[in-house]
C-alpha cells in the first residue's frame, strides 16, 4: 500500500513537472489574452462511460477546473466558459436541477481557491434566471473576488448573445433617456430624431464587457456551431472545434489548440489592427 | 567578491542556455504542427479528388434541401479573386443550393456585385427580391452581397430605431422595470436599417483562419460554420464534404 502510494507521487510529480515544463515552452510564442470554451459532449461522455447523466457534468466541472489551472499557469488572462444558456431551460427537469447544483458547489469550491489563487470570479448573462440563493451566492463571489485582477474567470450562465445584445440595447436606451431628461428635461424625451445610440454605448452595458475579446473560442464534441454564445465578441478570435467530449479535454488538446493560435497569430492580429 | 561576481556570470550563462533550449523546443512543437497540417492537407486533397471522381459512394447523392441558406466568409484580400468566386458559385448552384450571402470584411465582393451577377445567368440580388416582395425564387439562384458594416454598426442603428419607437410611445418609465424589447422587435429593427436577411445555416470560411471575420452576429446564432482553407486553393470534392455533413447533422437547440 505504502509503495503504491510512493509510486503515485512520483508519477504525479512526473506529471506535473512534465505539465509545466510543456506550458514554458509554449510561453517562448504569442499566449492568448483570452480563452473561451464551449463544454459540449458532458452527455455523450456519461453514456460512453456508462455513467448517470449527472456524472458526466460533474467530469465536465473536473475538466473545466484543470483548464483553469492551465490557463493561469500559461499566463492567459481571461477564461470564459459556457456553463448554461438561457436555450439549456428546455432540457429535462432533473438534469437542470443537477447543472445548478453542480454551479451551487462551484461557487463553494471557487470561493476557497480565490482564498489561495487571485482568481476574480464573474457570473456574465441573465442572473435574475436564477433562483434567489444561487443568484446571490454568485454575486457573494463576484463581490469578494472584484479586487483581484491577475485572473478574470466568467462563467457565462443563463446566457444567449441574443439576451446579451437586447439587454444591452435596452441599458443604453434607459441611460440615454435618462440624459435627455437631465439635460433637456422630461417633455424633451419624446422629440429626438439624432441618433443618440452609439456603438460604444452597447457595448460597455454587454454582460461580456468586463473582457476583451477572446483570442481562442474552442467548442469540444465535434461541433461546428457557436450556439447564440459570443458571437458579438468573436470577430477576430481563432474558432476551435475539436472532436474530443468535453470531460476528456486535457492539456495535450489546450497545447494543440495555443499551437495553431501561434500559427494564426500575426494574420488575426492584423484583422484587429484593421478594426 | 570574485567568487560571487563568477557566481553571478555562471548563472546568467545558464540562463541563456536555457532560454535557448526552450526556444529551440519551441520552434520544434511548431515544426511538427506544421508537418501535422500539411499531413492533412494532403489527405484532405486526396479524399476532395475522390469525392470529385465519385468514387466515395456516400456523397454521391446529396439531400441539399435541408440547407436553405448558405453564407461564404471570404478574406478581403482574396476576394480579388472574382474568377475563384464565379467558380465557387457555379459549383453551388450545380448541387442545387438557391440562396448565398457572400461577405468579406472590406467590401470588396459588395463592389464587384454587378460583374458577378452578370456571370452568373440569371442569378438575382436578394435586396430587389426582397424590396419587390418576390417570392426567393427556386430556379436561380439569389445572392446577397454583405460586409463589416451590415454587423455592428447595423446593430447600433437598429437600436436607436427600437430607441425611437420607444420615445415616441411615451412609455419611458417602464424602460427601467422589465425586458421590453423582445428578439422579433430586434429582428424587425434590423430589417428595417436593411439587415433583414436570413440565418445561414452553413457558413463556409475562406482565409487563413476559421475566423467569421464579423459577419453580422444576428444571424450566426445556430450557423454550422466550416473552415475550407484559402480561396485560391479551393476543392469541389471539399465544399461537396462540407455540404454533406451538413444534411447529417441534428441540432438540439440547446435542450
Amino acid at each position: 500500500m505504502m509503495k503504491d502510494d510512493n509510486v503515485g507521487k512520483i508519477l504525479f510529480g512526473w506529471t506535473s513537472f512534465i505539465r509545466k515544463f510543456v506550458l514554458r515552452v509554449l510561453r517562448v510564442g504569442p499566449i492568448p489574452s483570452h480563452i473561451a470554451v464551449i463544454m459540449d459532449g458532458n452527455r455523450r461522455y456519461a453514456k460512453k462511460k456508462k455513467l448517470d447523466e449527472g456524472a458526466g457534468h460533474d467530469a465536465g466541472a473536473f475538466a473545466l477546473l484543470c483548464l483553469l489551472v492551465n490557463c493561469y499557469e500559461l499566463g492567459v488572462k481571461y477564461l470564459s466558459a459556457y456553463a448554461f444558456s438561457i436555450d439549456n431551460f428546455r432540457r429535462k427537469p432533473n438534469e437542470v436541477q443537477k447543472i445548478m447544483d453542480l454551479l451551487r458547489e462551484s461557487i463553494t469550491l471557487l470561493t476557497r481557491i480565490a482564498k489561495h489563487l487571485p482568481v476574480r470570479v464573474h457570473f456574465a448573462g441573465n442572473l435574475a434566471l436564477l433562483s434567489a440563493d444561487l443568484r446571490d451566492a454568485a454575486l457573494r463571489l463576484m463581490e469578494a473576488t472584484a479586487g483581484y485582477s491577475k485572473f478574470v474567470f466568467t462563467i457565462c450562465v443563463c446566457y444567449t448573445y441574443s439576451d446579451e445584445i437586447i439587454h444591452a440595447v435596452q441599458e443604453s436606451c434607459q441611460e440615454k433617456c435618462n440624459h435627455i431628461q437631465e439635460i433637456r428635461g422630461i417633455d424633451a424625451c419624446g422629440h429626438q430624431d439624432e441618433n443618440l445610440i452609439k456603438l460604444a454605448d452597447i457595448e460597455k452595458h454587454m454582460y461580456m464587457a468586463i473582457a476583451p475579446d477572446p483570442d481562442i473560442l474552442i467548442r469540444t464534441g465535434d461541433e461546428y456551431r457557436l450556439s447564440n454564445y459570443l458571437l458579438w465578441q468573436t470577430s477576430c478570435t481563432q474558432l476551435s472545434s475539436l472532436s474530443t467530449l468535453w470531460p476528456e479535454f486535457s492539456i495535450w488538446h489546450l497545447v494543440w489548440v495555443v499551437l495553431n493560435f501561434q500559427l494564426n497569430n500575426p494574420y488575426l492580429e492584423k484583422k484587429k489592427m484593421q478594426l | 567578491m570574485d567568487f560571487k561576481k563568477e557566481t553571478r556570470m555562471l548563472y546568467r550563462w545558464i540562463a541563456r542556455i536555457g532560454n535557448l533550449l526552450l526556444r529551440l523546443l519551441w520552434h520544434l512543437l511548431h515544426v511538427i504542427i506544421n508537418l501535422c497540417h500539411f499531413t492533412l492537407g494532403i489527405a484532405n486533397a486526396l479524399e476532395s479528388h475522390l469525392i470529385s471522381w465519385g468514387i466515395l459512394g456516400r456523397y454521391k447523392s446529396l439531400h441539399v434541401a435541408k440547407l436553405r441558406y448558405l453564407a461564404i466568409v471570404v478574406e478581403s484580400e482574396e476576394a480579388y479573386q472574382i474568377s475563384n468566386i464565379i467558380e465557387l458559385l457555379q459549383w453551388l448552384a450545380a448541387v442545387g443550393i438557391k440562396y448565398v450571402c457572400l461577405y468579406d470584411r472590406e467590401g470588396i465582393l459588395k463592389k464587384s456585385k454587378d460583374f458577378i451577377l452578370e456571370k452568373l445567368d440569371g442569378a438575382i440580388l436578394f435586396k430587389e427580391a426582397h424590396e419587390n416582395n418576390v417570392l426567393l425564387d427556386q430556379t436561380h439562384m439569389t445572392l446577397e452581397f454583405a460586409s463589416f458594416s451590415d454587423g455592428k454598426e447595423t446593430m447600433a442603428k437598429a437600436a436607436n430605431v427600437l430607441f425611437k419607437k420607444y420615445l415616441k410611445s411615451g412609455a419611458t418609465d417602464k424602460i427601467q422595470e422589465e425586458q421590453i424589447f423582445t428578439e422579433s422587435q430586434m429582428a424587425e429593427a434590423l430589417k428595417t436599417v436593411g439587415s433583414g436577411g436570413p440565418e445561414p445555416d452553413l457558413l463556409l470560411i475562406y482565409g487563413p483562419a476559421r475566423c467569421h471575420l464579423g459577419f453580422p452576429a444576428w444571424r450566426l446564432r445556430y450557423t454550422e460554420i466550416v473552415h475550407m482553407g484559402s480561396l485560391k486553393s479551393m476543392k469541389y470534392g471539399l465544399l461537396i464534404k462540407a455540404i454533406y455533413r451538413f444534411t447529417t447533422v441534428r441540432q438540439n437547440y440547446g435542450s
